[in-house]
């Protein structure tokens, strides 16, 4: 009956605009978080909290002592890492959601030297972690990225999946194998030895100065090697790539592995750093954390470590305002949702832009 | 046999917030959109269906009180995958961080606010809530309580869930809805409005999902607000919409699946020593596999939607 009606042309319409010239793209994302922040503020009003005591709690609180900022950092390392290592993926439009069950899978390898071979020299011991650690996870990442290049399995979900295998199988370890006999109760896995401990630099474990270093190293992998020329070429057409004579499953096959070592590596800095021992909340939410880390810096490694550090802040100070303002911590995910919230509508008006209908109607 | 009844009951009453999930998900699905939001829906929903309750005594405000807030969360993914054509991935999980935050953080606040420290839904409603007595029927032997005694969210989550497979299988604008999941640029070009329909589906999937978290807040944990009540249910339906190989009906059967493993742990006897991690596993293992062997079969009848997780810009067809 209505199928002949024609649609007339939309009041507006969404057309691509020349890209923005890197400031004025700058500028609209900075514009984005402080909106993000006035609207969290606005939500603050509404119930009758004073925003400004709030934010300034959570920026102090992340400060106020040599304590805090350590806490904050620790905050941010894993984060950092994992970031960084999905970055890898997402460069190459891989969506690897699955950092969360590397890092697993890794702090479970690592940790496995950790309580059978703790009587190795200290160093020895960690590097042989760190490697195991990395091995865990980027076999861990290996398998969504066969069955993909294989039978096009779809990695987004499958790599979902692998997050909750990976989870249960460190409650088995702690339930069954791993567990501490001289826990009664509840079960756990035994405390690590003392030997098995991260050196700390200032106070804090040295998680944060591999972060730092992975951040250069894979700035460099992915901007100046032939290795990461190969992985934006696939990301952005595997088509292109395959008629430059880029070998496109190895690419995508030997990233994922990359990827997956680096949230490995996480895995076992959490764990030799952070828990000292093996637990299910190991990963806790970081690997899902990274992902909108390291969209929200457009996968520039620079960028994930500082803004790591400003999601690290807003952990540690919202802790602060759960025991100063009496607000559940829980604020600190709220803001961080708003934030790339508006991050995510800013990039739109980067790229495209809306055309009003003029006069007269379609032509 | 005894046993067996009440495993079977206890399997339909666990696997509930996962057809909510899981249709609400699909709906999503089928137009292409791949929304991870489903564990925030679920939480928002869950927090305003909870205060509505308390604040009304109506389990009917309640629903749509839920319903409004897994909407709500929705209409933020669709603005944001739709029209600004943000990454869905990065959307959706935004939109879990996001809800499950705000449905505690304001759980708590309502707490702080609370005279006696806790929150508890009143009496007018959990009466609401109680398992149906329907005459004659409800007090058959087994059929009475395998199929008549279930509180109202059951039977309210399987009319959803055939209305559903109704609308997407056997109405004109369903088979328009999977047009544009399978081939948006078709769709548009057979003069399928696409946006609208994406919103409509997201829309309406956000809500129902929202539903089902209602459920985990207000059945799950006896009528007392707590903290985290969807606690990854979201994530087990997102897994489930693929074991159910993207169709409404099956979701039921496959929920009911779903909902049995969760509650196995308390029905096997432990002399047999199955790892309770093993049963927490087995739904994802489960789905993992289904994932991997119906990407190498390709088979026609249960394949992923065309162009699941893909923007739509008319300009790039």
């Amino acid at each position: 009956m209505s199928q002949t009606k024609l649609h007339s042309e939309p009041l507006l319409r969404v057309v691509k605009r020349a890209e923005r010239p890197a400031g004025q793209a700058a500028a609209l994302r900075a514009v984005a978080v402080v909106l993000s922040i006035v609207a969290g503020g606005v939500f603050l009003l509404a119930l009758g909290q004073n925003p400004l005591a709030v934010y300034g709690t959570m920026l102090s609180g992340a400060f106020r002592s040599a304590m805090a900022i350590q806490g904050t950092v620790r905050y941010a390392i894993p984060l950092c890492i994992s970031a960084l290592a999905v970055t890898l993926a997402f460069k190459m439009k891989f969506w690897n959601i699955g950092g969360e069950g590397q890092l697993i899978m890794g702090a479970v390898f690592a940790s496995y030297f950790a309580l059978y071979h703790a009587n190795l020299p200290h160093v020895v011991l960690l590097v042989i972690m760190a490697l195991a650690g990395a091995l865990g996870g980027g076999l861990w990442a290996l398998i969504p990225a066969v069955c993909k290049v294989r039978w096009g399995t779809n990695e987004t979900l499958f790599t979902l999946m692998l997050n909750y295998i990976a989870l249960y199988i460190v409650q088995y370890l702690r339930d069954g194998p791993w567990r501490d006999p001289e826990s009664a109760g509840f079960s756990k896995v035994a405390r690590f030895d003392k030997n098995v401990a991260l050196d700390k630099l200032f106070g804090v474990h040295i998680g944060w100065v591999i972060a730092l270093v992975l951040t250069v190293v894979i700035w460099v992998y992915l901007r100046r090697t032939k290795q990461g020329y190969e992985i934006a070429v696939v990301g952005e057409s595997q088509d292109t790539a395959r008629y430059a004579g880029i070998p496109v499953r190895r690419v995508v096959l030997r990233t994922m592995f990359l990827s997956g070592a680096v949230a490995g590596l996480c895995g076992m800095v959490q764990v030799a750093g952070q828990d000292m021992t093996l637990s299910i909340g190991v990963a806790g939410g970081v690997g899902f954390t990274a992902i909108i880390v390291a969209w929200l810096c457009q996968l520039h490694p620079g960028m994930i470590a500082l803004v790591s550090l400003c999601f690290g802040v807003m952990e540690k100070g919202s802790g602060v305002v759960q025991s100063d303002l009496g607000l559940s911590a829980d604020c600190a995910d709220v803001l961080q949702g708003v934030i790339l919230f508006f991050i995510l509508a800013s990039e739109f008006f980067v790229r495209y832009a809306f055309v009003a209908r003029k006069k007269g109607g379609a032509r | 046999m005894d046993l067996f009844l009440k495993f079977l009951v206890a399997a339909v009453a666990a696997g509930t917030p996962l057809l909510f999930g899981t249709v609400g998900e699909i709906l999503t699905e089928k137009v292409g959109h791949l929304n991870l939001g489903v564990e925030g829906m679920m939480a928002l929903g869950a927090c305003a269906g909870f205060m509505a309750g308390y604040a009304t005594d109506n389990l009917l405000l309640a629903w749509l009180a839920a319903f409004a807030a897994g909407l709500g969360g929705a209409l933020i993914y669709a603005v944001l995958t739709v029209t600004f054509m943000a990454n869905q991935n990065v959307a959706g999980l935004t939109l879990t961080i996001f809800g499950v935050g705000l449905s505690n953080f304001f759980g708590i606040y309502m707490l702080g606010k609370s005279e006696s420290g806790s929150l508890k839904l009143p009496e007018a409603v959990t009466a609401q809530m109680r398992s149906v007595d329907i005459p004659v029927l409800s007090d058959l032997p087994v059929v009475g309580p395998l199929l008549f005694q279930y509180n109202p969210f059951v039977y309210l989550g399987i009319a959803v869930a055939l209305v559903c497979a109704w609308y997407l299988f056997r109405t004109k604008t369903g088979l328009n809805v999977q047009a544009i999941g399978e081939n948006p640029g078709a769709a548009d070009a057979a003069s399928i409005d696409v946006t609208r329909w994406k919103y409509v589906n997201i829309l309406l999937g956000g809500g129902i999902c929202g539903i089902g978290g209602a459920y985990c807040s207000m059945i799950i944990n006896g009528g007392v607000w707590l903290s985290d009540s969807v606690g990854g249910l979201g994530w087990i339906a997102v897994a489930l919409v693929i074991f159910a190989a993207w169709k409404p009906h099956m979701a039921i059967w496959g929920s009911l699946v779903f909902g049995a493993l969760r509650v196995l742990e308390y029905y096997v006897p432990q002399s047999m020593g199955i790892p309770a991690a093993l049963y927490k596993m087995l739904p994802f293992l489960m789905t993992a596999l289904v994932l991997v062997i119906s990407s190498m079969r390709r088979s026609a009848g249960s394949r992923i939607p065309g162009s699941l997780g893909v923007n739509y810009f008319r300009e790039e067809r």
